[in-house]
């Protein structure tokens, strides 16, 4: 069994930080050169982390599989990033942020963690406006604010549509600067395949060159993931299609141990899938449902005629039905819940019957065509792109879709994994969002990680470490870990059967939306533990991967990424069977309340699920480090 | 929604590897739905190739909603496609027909060399960056956010420089292979704010240099770069590159600047 020692420091919550920062081992000027820290990943917590620790004087080295560190996902987050800054005067605070962010994670997340969010969230708006972050502004100069979801302060900061494009530039400027004058060196195209774990603690990882297919051996003090989520596990989402859980995974595979996984988040306001052939989910802002209204027809005769034509009485706006206080405006896991079941019952519109419409009629007869363009013009236009369909004349369509993990490899208050030397920073990680995540907090927490968590914590681990002590890659561990790579993408170049890779991510994708998407049971769930391992045989035994191993080969990259798919999604339908309860975005229909609200069991699950790997072929260890409040009442959810 | 597939024909460039011959090959993708992406389209024809035991063709991709910068294609000789102000990945099927012969290549320019298909390496663009496209704010020193104000017009104007999603097409639309929409973006962004100004002119004569010294091109002003930007981005900011660059040209006269920077 996995040691699993949170490290929470003792005392009184909001001193726990500043505490913990005063305690922890630092490691003297003249030693951080001699230490090297392999960062893969350069979204918002990599390039952050690499940036900041360089400056530190670290020699580190940077992985990514994108041909530039600006291409990482953390690119395409729209809304913006929360901050308790108060600018507003609208009685925000840490300690609201704090817990708006540890109740809208339905009491799933570690209290001190999220309080150590919420107290550096302020610091991270002064690095980036000093990065020179093109923020919002208001005409007397100073920063501007919106509203979000989860909150009833004022304290998103955004840049446009663009909140994450422009941090993400901002941290890949700081990164540049690092690797102009020899702090950090940049390997791109360069895939992590394995983890080196040596004398039980992470050592190196092992890399394919994407261009060249070379495969070679990387040594350093300490290893730091920031390598992202796994949403596509399920095919389609609003991920980019590179996104993908091959670090993580194969880190699990060495002994990192793997904690909630059955904790995603499906965005209920994005644009329904059109055919077999699609690639890729968009998403509309969640703030179209502050002046749209969401209905299908109320027979299911009517759910291919010209919405237009449909009559005001027979239309179900099922949501301002079912939850009259909250409409259109309830929280997104209970929009996404309502809008599957609609369509299960045929009265879904569009051609796939997976979509639901969100009419604009109402609030255009309110303000005007004009007064609508002015609010949301830019996301009419993206819609019309996607769709050419014009929505200021017809409603939209749109149906749920996955979009975040809020699971991920376990960590302790340092962010170091249970293996030690492995740190895991961003969405890879478990610790802050719990059961769900709010708008505007995965670049709040990715940055906070990587600008203001991991220069502290880190030193604390390599001062343990003597300098100079890393292992050569000559090691043994080293070599084993290559060979293990070299054969793996040698056998997937020879299995020679007749399907893409694209095959099996779609049907795994099926399998996981049907039993483990926005509602999950036992009949389900069981029925996807026995169908995935049956998909994952049949990957093994007739996927056709073309080409050769020593070239840039998309097909055998993918190959790779679904190969880990095919095992993490198996380990997500198993956590979400074990978890007997519902909690935020993990619903099980068997633990609803009348109302369909989530019924949690703090009693029996108010802890997290560390799932430690157990070797080929049998079952992996559900760990459980319980989930401890000192300052916070467990309570109901309720949004009504 | 129209349901009614299609078919056509695409002629892609196939190149092996980086240096190597390439040349156009023909593949008829039938089943073509008009809500599909180009890029849809593309992994239809991948799928087929790969299933009669071909090599689907390479080509850049990630985030297909148009922001991460990856996706390069000339469609029909048009950089990102026939449609302004989008990238490939958010160019759609609806703009063919039955029958069109599409001609796909990879962006063409020397300081983006072809790795492989419709596949290039742009790494001179981060080279670029690191020369000098960053302001220098090492991490805990930053002062406090509204300490410093900036008016809204000069803070909407950085955005609307700063938008640039780094895919190269200005380089590739240019008959130059210039950059400097792409160095103009950047270096206006970061010398439009008050945080910028300690850099400004260390950072525009050292991007320059930096661009020129990788073999992309002089501007002639054609603007075919704004005309190819997916974030339509202006060409005015070249000519506020060029005032910026002069007037520091100007001033390291006088005044020397750090080592490495116009070198």
């Amino acid at each position: 069994m996995a040691k699993l020692e949170s490290r929470t420091p003792a005392g009184d919550l909001p001193g726990k930080w500043r505490r913990h920062k005063a305690e922890i081992r630092l490691v003297n000027p003249a030693n951080k050169r001699k230490y090297e820290i392999i960062v893969v990943g350069a979204g918002l917590a990599g390039a952050s982390a690499a940036a900041s620790l360089a400056e530190l004087g670290y020699k580190v080295s940077t992985f990514v599989f994108h041909d530039s560190p600006r291409r990482a996902h953390s690119i395409a987050a729209q809304g913006g990033i929360n901050a308790a800054k108060n600018y507003q005067n609208d009685g925000d605070s840490v300690h609201r942020l704090f817990y708006d962010t540890l109740k809208g994670g339905d009491y799933r997340s570690r209290e001190a963690n999220v309080h150590r969010l919420a107290e550096v969230s302020v610091d991270i708006i002064d690095q980036c406006v000093a990065q020179g972050v093109p923020f919002a502004r208001e005409y007397g100069g100073l920063l501007d604010n919106r509203s979000f979801g989860g909150a009833q302060v004022s304290r998103t900061f955004y840049a446009r549509g663009q909140t994450g494009q422009q941090l993400l530039l901002g941290a890949y400027s700081a990164l540049s600067k690092a690797v102009a004058s020899g702090g950090i060196t940049l390997n791109t195209h360069s895939e992590m395949l394995d983890l080196v774990v040596v004398d039980g603690h992470a050592k190196g990882i092992i890399v394919r060159d994407l261009v060249t297919g070379q495969i070679s051996r990387h040594a350093a003090d300490a290893v730091i993931l920031a390598t992202g989520g796994y949403g596509n596990v399920f095919n389609l989402s609003t991920y980019a299609r590179g996104s993908n859980a091959t670090a993580i995974w194969r880190a699990y595979k060495r002994g990192a141990c793997f904690a909630n996984p059955c904790y995603t988040q499906i965005h209920p306001t994005c644009i329904p899938v059109t055919g077999d052939y699609q690639s890729k989910l968009t998403l509309m802002s969640e703030s179209l449902r502050n002046d749209g209204r969401i209905w299908v027809p109320k027979r299911k005769e009517d759910r291919l005629k010209p919405p237009a034509t449909i009559a005001e009485s027979d239309r179900d706006y099922y949501l301002e039905r079912i939850y009259p206080s909250f409409g259109n405006l309830c929280p997104r896991d209970v929009a996404s819940r309502a809008a599957k079941r609609v369509c299960d019952e045929g009265r879904g519109v569009g051609a796939s019957g997976l979509g639901v419409y969100l009419d604009f009629a109402d609030a255009i007869g309110r303000v005007g065509e004009a007064g609508v363009r002015e609010r949301y013009g830019n996301l009419f236009d993206i819609y019309r792109e996607i769709t050419n369909e014009n929505a200021y004349r017809d409603p939209m369509r749109i149906f749920p879709a996955v979009h975040y993990t809020m699971g991920g490899l376990w960590v302790d208050y340092n962010l170091m994994s249970n293996l030690p030397g492995l740190f895991v920073l961003g969405e890879a990680n478990f610790s802050d969002h719990g059961a769900n995540r709010l708008g505007a907090s995965a670049l709040m927490q990715g940055l906070a990680d990587g600008y203001f968590v991991i220069p502290y914590t880190v030193g604390d681990y390599l001062a343990t470490q003597k300098p100079g002590s890393r292992p050569k890659v000559d090691a043994a561990e080293f070599k084993q870990a290559e060979e293990g790579v070299a054969l793996m993408t040698s056998h997937l170049l020879t299995i020679g059967g007749k399907e893409p890779v694209s095959h099996f991510h779609k049907r795994l994708g099926h399998i996981l939306w049907q039993y483990c998407g926005m509602a999950r049971n036992r009949e389900g769930l069981s029925k996807a533990l026995k169908e995935i391992p049956a998909l994952r045989s049949e990957f093994w035994a007739n996927v056709k991967v073309p080409g050769s191993g020593l070239a840039l080969n998309q097909s055998l990259e993918n190959a790779g990424r679904v190969a880990d798919f095919l095992e993490l999604g198996e380990l997500l339908c198993r956590d979400a069977l074990a978890r007997e309860e519902s909690c935020g975005g993990h619903f099980r229909e068997e633990h609803q309340y009348p109302d369909g609200e989530c019924k949690r069991d703090d009693d029996n699950f108010g802890h997290v699920a560390a799932w430690e790997y157990a070797g080929e072929g049998r079952e992996p260890v559900r760990n459980v480090e319980p989930l401890n409040y000192e300052t916070v009442k467990m309570s109901v959810r309720n949004y009504k | 929604m129209s349901t009614t597939t299609f078919s056509v024909t695409v002629r892609v460039w196939r190149q092996p590897g980086p240096g190597q011959p390439g040349r156009f090959v023909e593949y008829p993708v039938g089943g073509v739905n008009p809500d599909m992406s180009f890029l849809e389209m593309l992994d239809v024809l991948n799928d087929g190739l790969t299933r009669s035991g071909d090599e689907p063709v390479a080509f850049a991709h990630d985030c297909r909603e148009g922001i991460c910068g990856t996706c390069s294609l000339v469609i029909d000789g048009k950089p990102h496609g026939p449609h302004h102000g989008v990238a490939s990945c958010q160019t759609y099927m609806r703009s063919y027909k039955e029958g069109d012969v599409i001609v796909v290549e990879p962006f063409r320019a020397r300081p983006f060399p072809v790795i492989k298909d419709l596949v290039t390496d742009r790494s001179a663009f981060d080279r670029i960056q690191q020369a000098g496209g960053f302001i220098s704010a090492r991490t805990g020193s930053a002062p406090e956010a509204n300490s410093v104000p900036v008016p809204k017009e000069v803070a909407d104007l950085a955005m609307d420089a700063a938008q640039c999603i780094g895919c190269g097409a200005c380089v590739a639309a240019c008959k130059n292979s210039s950059a400097m929409l792409f160095v103009a973006a950047k270096v206006s962004h970061l010398g439009l704010l008050p945080q910028g100004q300690p850099e400004r002119d260390k950072r525009v004569l050292a991007m320059v240099s930096t661009m020129d010294g990788l073999g992309f091109g002089s501007c002639t002003n054609q603007y075919e770069c704004s005309a190819a930007c997916p974030k339509l981005i202006s060409h005015d900011f070249i000519a506020r590159m060029n005032r910026d660059y002069a007037k520091a040209v100007f001033r390291s006269a006088f005044r020397p600047v750090a080592a490495g920077a116009g070198d």
